[in-house]
């Protein structure tokens, strides 16, 4: 951004000096880019001669299943309200899932939230441990925890709800802890010197200021355990995916089942991110209703 | 004003806070309820498969060495998990089993099992069973009384459970289990020369040339298979780190097509916006399920459903980054007469590149999960390899390892995600 600048005679060394450092910053900045370049196209190459079928004989292929699919579903078109209203209790099991893993989740989770947040935990010690807890929770991918519930409990809604459930308290105790640290300490001092145990002054100096955070964050948990959900549902934990899955394992003659299906998923995502993108601007950015100030 | 009108307006707030208190959580036990009901939560410990359970947790921190018996010719096969790969070299066995005409086999505990022609079986505090199979039967003789509730017994066959070990005699074969705790065979199998030496056993061979041998045989080890789960492991990362950044390449420039300070034609703002809502919308699911039809599965399909996902969700929040660029530094730029591109590359860049490589860092560590995900629904990284294990419902510690290995490597990414987000966001403040 100096370089054009003119520079006085004393500080043309200083001068130097600052356009060769920026010189050799963007040099570094080059190399970086160049480099990282490079490895995302071997990374490509690499992926591509693991892959079963390539990339470039695939291309062409991209648009056959989904036209196949859709022509299948145009062809027999009187038939789609059925099959809409025929999937239709699966997808309210796959919101089910996912709403009452987002409940439980964010539930638990605010509960740990408490516990591992420096300043506001009963059990200073415990805060380590819990906090490498949900370090865990986070880590872990929801099939992994679902295929051995599936396996234990069977099929169904209740493993895919367990295991969206322990990642969602992972997920929302970092996040709900972060937002803790930025409450005041004010209210809950001024709790803590009228006698208030804990339980009093987190749910009435901590709970409401940071309630609207917590439930911009819930309802965002909400928008991706839907996709989880359906996804889980994929290996057999119950809901739309496993229909899904079915039609799409029969193949040709139920491909308008299959397009029906994800009509409904597409529509229930898009849907969903909609509302709870408009209930979080609601909640983060000032609400309708004036509130009560004291 | 006088009080009495916000005294009133004031109590009728309280009352409203009230019954909305009393009411949220009313709502959500309603809602547990109808849950409860229509996930059949109750019917769930009759679903459950408490046998299953214990084989898995059981199975997961420990092994069992099988030693089995052929009753047609009386040859004995001693091997980890009844597996090939597992096997015990020709005469050779661990120490508890004593090999020689008459087998004998120590359970520990007093638990004493000998086979052979008449094969039999101590257990303490019961008795001795003895057993002479042959094409007629097992004939097993028992101790006076009835069966304990550990003994099953036919003509044809006769299986002894106890805490130390399984025996189960049919007309063909006699075969005991004895559980170990450890993954036995996880460094090298029985095969290799370095089997069950110590650590500084090891070194010390390292030293004298033989660590490339040794790399080897624990690279291949057929059991544990480290060189294909490492490999699984860098497919799942590389289809993180591809659709990660591949999405970002992407979405940049589409970004600013959907940024209002930048494209000022409504039109193609809405095509940018609705190109990634559609993106978003039909969801890593869809993507997988119709790019595996195209190109098989393999890491090349999960990098490219997870770049066209997030193609999506960085265009959306690339595009709110640059409609929040600060116009001042852009105007500064202009007015030393600097063309648009110059004003782009100093006015700009600067100022989002921080905030949008913070986001895309952020996705790595939840693309890796996703990675896994996709792995485990089309076929490939470690997913793959988990569910494969899974779908043998025998390999648990093969599945914990697995897991073990998903949480660790999620969990780095998680660690270098935040470091490097640090790191740039450190940069950031040091040029103010």
């Amino acid at each position: 951004m100096a370089d054009e600048v003119t520079i006085s005679g004393q500080t043309a060394t200083a001068g130097d000096a600052y356009i060769a450092q920026i010189k050799k910053k963007r040099l570094m900045s080059f190399i970086i880019l160049i480099v990282f370049l490079a490895l995302l196209a071997s990374g490509f190459t690499v992926a591509d001669s693991r892959n079963a079928g390539g990339f470039w004989d695939g291309l062409g292929n991209i648009f056959d299943f989904p036209f196949a699919m859709f022509s299948e579903a145009i062809e027999r078109a009187p038939l789609m309200p059925a099959y809409l209203v025929q999937y239709f209790p699966s997808l309210i099991e796959t919101i089910n899932i996912a709403a009452a893993s987002t409940l439980i989740g964010a539930l638990l989770g605010l509960a740990m939230s408490l516990l591992v947040t420096r300043g506001f935990a009963p059990v200073s010690w415990l805060v380590s441990p819990l906090r490498r807890i949900l370090d865990i929770l986070r880590a872990i991918p929801e099939i992994v925890i679902a295929l051995v519930l599936i396996f234990m409990l069977g099929g169904g809604p209740v493993p895919a709800m367990i295991a969206i459930t322990l990642h969602t308290v992972g997920a929302v105790g970092k996040l709900f802890s972060e937002v803790n640290e930025n409450a005041s300490m004010k209210p809950v001092e001024g709790l803590a010197s009228v006698g208030a145990n804990w339980t009093q002054r987190m749910w009435l100096g901590v709970i409401p200021q940071v309630a609207p955070n917590y439930l911009s964050y819930a309802l965002l948990r909400f928008e991706i355990n839907i996709r989880a959900s359906a996804i889980l549902g994929f290996v057999g934990a119950g809901g739309i995916g496993y229909d899904l899955r079915n039609t799409m394992s029969w193949g040709v003659g139920k491909y308008d089942e299959a397009a029906a299906i994800f009509i409904l998923l597409f529509l229930t995502i898009v849907v969903v991110d909609q509302l709870s993108g408009m209930l979080r601007n609601r909640l983060t950015h000032g609400t309708a209703a004036p509130q009560v100030t004291s | 004003m006088t009080t009495a009108p916000l005294y009133a307006a004031t109590t009728a707030r309280f009352s409203r806070k009230k019954r909305i208190t009393l009411a949220v959580p009313l709502i959500i036990f309603a809602y547990f309820t109808y849950i409860f009901v229509v996930f059949d939560v109750a019917g769930l410990s009759d679903r459950v498969n408490l046998n299953n359970a214990r084989t898995l947790v059981s199975d997961a921190y420990s092994y069992k060495t099988h030693v089995a018996q052929s009753n047609r010719d009386g040859s004995i096969a001693v091997s980890v998990e009844g597996e090939r790969k597992g096997a015990y070299p020709e005469g050779t066995a661990p120490d508890w089993v004593r090999l020689g005409d008459v087998v004998e086999v120590d359970l520990g505990q007093g638990h004493l099992i000998t086979l052979g022609a008449q094969v039999s079986y101590d257990i303490p505090g019961y008795g001795l069973v003895t057993a002479r199979p042959d094409g007629t039967g097992v004939n097993a003789v028992f101790p006076d009384g009835d069966l304990p509730d550990f003994i099953n017994a036919s003509k044809n066959r006769v299986m002894i459970a106890t805490e130390a070990g399984r025996f189960t005699i049919t007309r063909a074969r006699a075969e005991v289990f004895k559980y170990s705790f450890g993954w036995e065979l996880f460094f090298f199998t029985l095969e290799s020369p370095y089997y069950g030496k110590g650590p500084f056993e090891l070194a010390s061979l390292a030293f004298k040339g033989e660590a490339g041998a040794i790399w080897q045989d624990f690279w291949t080890n057929k059991m544990w298979r480290h060189g294909d789960v490492f490999w699984a492991l860098f497919e799942t990362l590389l289809m993180a780190f591809l659709g990660t950044f591949g999405a970002a390449m992407v979405a940049l420039p589409l970004a600013f097509l959907a940024a209002r300070n930048f494209t000022p034609l409504g039109v193609l703002r809405f095509a940018a916006r609705r190109v990634f809502d559609f993106l978003r919308g039909v969801d890593g699911l869809i993507w997988t399920i119709i790019l595996s039809r195209a190109f098989g599965p393999g890491p090349l399909t999960g990098a490219l459903a997870i770049l066209l996902t997030d193609t999506g969700t960085f265009g959306k929040m690339f595009s709110e980054a640059l409609e929040n660029v600060d116009e001042k530094q852009i105007e500064g730029i202009a007015s030393t007469g600097a063309k648009p591109l110059q004003r782009y590359r100093f006015g700009v860049f600067p100022q989002v590149v921080p905030v949008l490589l913070s986001q895309v860092l952020y996705y790595l560590e939840s693309n890796t999960r996703s990675a896994t995900i996709i792995g485990a629904m089309t076929g490939g990284g470690i997913g793959l390899l988990l569910t494969q294990a899974i779908a043998t419902q025998k390999d648990w510690e093969e599945v914990s390892y697995y897991i073990v290995l998903i949480i660790l490597l999620v969990m780095a990414m998680d660690t270098l995600s935040g470091w490097l987000r640090r790191k740039l966001i450190k940069g950031d403040e040091g040029r103010h």
